[in-house]
C-alpha cells in the first residue's frame, strides 16, 4: 500500500483542489456529526453554553490535527496488529496536554467541561480519522483532513450551543440577549412574560436540535439521505 | 347543506390539477371533506364502505370530550372566583352564569391558540407535501387545552403545540405515524421546559398568584399529597386530607386541577360515547383502571408514608388518571394494536402512573409520563404478542 502512495503524484501542490476538499467537505456534506453521526455524546453533553462549545471544539481540533500528523508520520512503522493501541497512546498523550493547558489557563471552563475533555480519547471522530485517513495518507493531507473534521465538529458544537444558550439561558457567551431574567428585576423580554426554556439545558433537547440540523441539511441536499 | 354543496362543486375545477389555484388544493380539500364525504375512494379490492372516515372518527372523539370541556370551563371559572375571594369553601353551584363566562375567558383563548398554531403547521406541511390537512390534529387541538393548568401563558401553549406537532408528528410522517401522543408530548414539553408554569400551587387557578389572602394556596389535591413525601406536609395525616377532599368531590370534579381532568363523571360520559361508537378500546381503558387500582392496593399493602396509604379509589378519582385512561391511553395510533397487547399496555401504564405518583415527589402527576413511556413500549409489546402467537401456532402445526 505504501509503495502505491509513493508512486502516485509525487509533487502535488499544497493547496490543490483535492487538499482543499479535505478541509471543506467535512464542514458541510461530510460533516462528522450530522452526516457520519460520530461524536454525538460530547455534542449533547457540553453544548449548554457557547463558551464550552468553542473550547471543546478547539480541543478536539488540536488533538485531531496533531494526532493525524503523528499517526501519518508513523504510519509505515506501526505494525497493523497493534495499531489501535498505538493510536490510543497518541490520543491519550495529546488529550492530557490539552487537559493540563485548560486547567492552567481556563480553570472555570475546564471545570464545566469536567470529564468530557478526558473523554475526547473515546471520541469516535478521532479514532475514525486515524484509522480511515491518517494510516493511509501522507502527513500534509492528514493535517488538512484533521483541520476539516475538527472544524466541522467545532462548528456544529457552536451551532447547537448557540441555540441552547440563547433559549436556555437567554445569553450568548455570557451576554444577556433578552434582558435580565433575575426574578423581581426582569427587563426586556422577561418583563413581558418571556421565560427561559429549561428543556434546552437538558441533553434531550440537544439531541433534538442535532436532529433538526440533520433534517434541514438533508432536505437541502437530498443526496445525503440514506436509502436503506 | 345543498347550498354548500353547490358552492363546493362550483369551486372544484379551480383547485383541480391544472387549475388556477392548484397549489391550494390541500386546503380546499380539507375544508370540503370536513363537511362532505371525500370524492376519491379506493379502486381495488373488496371494501365495506361507510361514512366513518378519519374525520368522522375524530369528530366523535371531540363530541366525547364536550362534557369534560364544559365542566372544565365551569370549574375554571369557579376556581378563579375562589382565588379572587381567597376562600376555598365557596359554594360550587351558585353564580353559575358568571363562572361559565369567567371560565370561557380563560379557556377559549387556549383553544384558539392550540388550534391556530397546530392547524397552521399542518397546513404548511400539507401544502409542502401535497396532501390534504391531516385530521389527527382535530382531537389534539382540543386535548391540549384540556390538560393545561388554567393559568398557563398563551405563548407557552403555542410553543408547546408547535413542538409537539413538528417533533412529535410531522417528522415521523404525520397523522398515523407518530410514536408519541401529540397532546401529551406538548404537556411534557411544557412540564420540563417551564416547570414553574406547569406545577406548584400558583398555576391551577387563573389569577391565583395575585391573591394576597393569608394562608390561601392554590394547590391541587395531588400536590398536597406529594408533600407527604417532603419535610413539611400540607396536611398532618391522611385523615385530615380525606376530610378536606372527599371522594365524592373528587369524582364530581369540584377540585382544582388541569382544565379538563377534574370531573370523573364527565370523563365517564365521554368514555361511554367512545365505547358505544366503538372508537375507544375497552381493553385499554379497563386494564388501565385495573392497573391503577392494583398498584394502589399493592402500595397500601407495602405501606410507608401517608401518600402510599391513600385508598386506590382516590388515586383514580384525583388528577389526570381517568382522563388519561379514557382519552390519552386509548389513542389508536400510539397504543398497542394487538388484543393481548392492549391489555398488557393498559395494565402496565396504570401501574406505572400510580408508582410514579407515590414514589417520586418531583412528579406529582405520573399519568403523563406513564402513558408516554407506554407509547414508546407499545411496538415492543405488540412484537412479542405476535411472536408468541406465531410460536403457539407453529407448535400446533407440529403436533398434528
Amino acid at each position: 500500500m505504501s509503495e502505491e502512495v509513493k508512486s502516485k503524484a509525487p509533487s502535488e501542490p499544497l493547496f490543490s483542489k483535492k487538499n482543499r476538499a479535505l478541509v471543506t467537505d467535512p464542514l458541510t456534506d461530510n460533516n462528522p456529526v450530522t452526516v457520519q453521526v460520530l461524536g454525538i455524546c460530547s455534542a449533547l453533553a457540553i453544548t449548554v453554553q457557547v463558551e464550552q462549545g468553542i473550547v471543546m471544539g478547539l480541543a478536539v481540533l488540536f488533538v485531531l490535527v496533531l494526532g493525524n500528523l503523528i499517526i501519518s508520520l508513523m504510519r509505515n512503522l506501526i505494525p497493523s496488529r497493534i495499531r489501535i493501541i498505538v493510536q490510543l497512546v497518541v490520543v491519550a498523550a495529546l488529550v492530557i496536554i490539552v487537559n493540563e493547558v485548560l486547567k492552567a489557563f481556563l480553570p472555570d471552563v475546564s471545570e464545566k467541561l469536567s470529564v468530557f475533555v478526558g473523554l475526547i480519547i473515546t471520541n469516535c471522530i478521532i479514532m475514525g480519522r486515524f484509522e480511515a485517513f491518517a494510516m493511509a495518507n501522507k502527513p500534509w493531507p492528514s493535517i488538512m483532513d484533521g483541520i476539516g473534521n475538527g472544524l466541522g465538529y467545532a462548528g456544529l458544537l457552536v451551532l447547537v450551543a448557540v441555540f441552547r444558550e440563547l433559549f436556555g439561558s437567554g445569553t450568548l457567551l455570557g451576554f444577556q440577549i433578552f434582558g435580565n431574567s433575575l426574578p423581581g428585576e426582569e427587563t426586556g423580554l422577561y418583563a413581558m412574560g418571556y421565560m427561559n426554556n429549561n428543556m434546552m439545558i437538558l441533553p434531550p433537547m440537544a439531541l433534538i436540535i442535532v436532529g433538526i440540523i440533520i433534517w434541514v441539511q438533508r432536505s437541502r441536499n437530498k443526496e445525503l439521505i440514506e436509502t436503506h | 347543506m345543498k347550498f354548500l354543496e353547490n358552492i363546493v362543486h362550483k369551486m372544484e375545477p379551480k383547485f383541480a390539477k391544472g387549475g388556477k389555484l392548484e397549489k391550494w388544493n390541500p386546503i380546499f380539500e380539507s375544508f370540503t371533506t370536513l363537511a362532505f364525504t371525500p370524492a376519491h375512494v379506493t379502486s381495488k379490492g373488496a371494501h365495506i364502505r361507510d361514512g366513518v372516515d378519519l374525520k368522522r372518527t375524530m369528530m366523535t372523539v371531540i363530541i366525547a370530550l364536550l362534557p369534560c370541556l364544559l365542566f372544565g370551563i365551569y370549574n375554571t371559572g369557579h376556581w378563579e372566583m375562589v382565588a379572587a375571594a381567597g376562600d376555598r369553601s365557596l359554594d360550587f353551584w351558585s353564580n353559575g352564569g358568571d363562572k361559565m363566562i369567567a371560565g370561557l375567558i380563560v379557556v377559549l383563548p387556549l383553544i384558539v391558540v392550540s388550534y391556530g398554531v397546530g392547524l397552521t403547521i399542518e397546513f404548511i406541511f400539507g401544502m409542502k407535501n401535497g396532501h390534504s390537512l391531516h385530521e389527527g390534529f382535530l382531537v389534539s387541538g382540543i386535548l391540549i387545552p384540556l390538560i393545561m393548568p388554567a393559568d398557563v401563558p398563551l405563548w407557552m401553549v403555542g410553543v408547546a403545540t408547535a413542538f409537539a406537532v413538528i417533533i412529535g408528528k410531522e417528522i415521523f410522517g404525520g397523522t398515523g405515524m407518530n410514536i408519541l401522543n401529540v397532546a401529551l408530548l406538548s404537556r411534557a414539553f411544557l412540564f420540563f421546559a417551564y416547570p414553574t408554569s406547569m406545577s406548584g400551587d400558583k398555576v391551577w387557578m387563573a389569577g391565583a398568584e395575585n391573591t394576597d389572602v393569608d394562608g390561601f394556596t392554590g394547590s391541587t389535591a395531588l400536590g398536597d399529597l406529594a408533600s407527604f413525601m417532603s419535610e413539611k406536609p400540607v396536611f398532618e395525616n391522611l385523615e385530615t386530607f380525606t376530610n378536606n377532599y372527599s371522594l365524592s368531590d373528587a369524582i364530581f370534579g369540584y377540585i382544582p386541577g388541569s382544565i379538563g381532568e377534574t370531573s370523573v363523571i364527565a370523563i365517564l360520559i365521554g368514555a361511554a360515547i367512545l365505547l358505544i361508537t366503538g372508537i375507544g378500546s375497552l381493553r385499554i381503558m379497563a386494564s388501565f383502571f385495573a392497573g391503577g387500582l392494583l398498584m394502589g392496593l399493592l402500595m397500601n399493602a407495602v405501606g410507608g408514608n401517608d401518600y402510599i396509604m391513600l385508598p386506590p379509589l382516590y388515586h383514580i378519582a384525583l388528577g389526570g388518571f381517568a382522563f388519561g385512561a379514557v382519552f390519552m391511553a386509548t389513542d389508536p395510533v400510539t397504543a398497542s394494536q394487538t388484543a393481548t397487547g392492549k391489555i398488557i399496555y393498559g395494565l402496565i401504564g396504570g401501574m406505572l402512573a400510580i408508582l410514579i405518583r407515590v414514589l417520586n415527589p418531583a412528579y406529582p402527576e405520573g399519568v403523563m409520563l406513564a402513558i408516554l413511556f407506554m407509547n414508546v413500549m407499545a411496538p415492543i409489546i405488540d412484537h412479542y404478542v405476535v411472536q408468541a402467537n406465531i410460536k403457539r401456532r407453529l407448535k400446533r402445526l407440529k403436533t398434528t
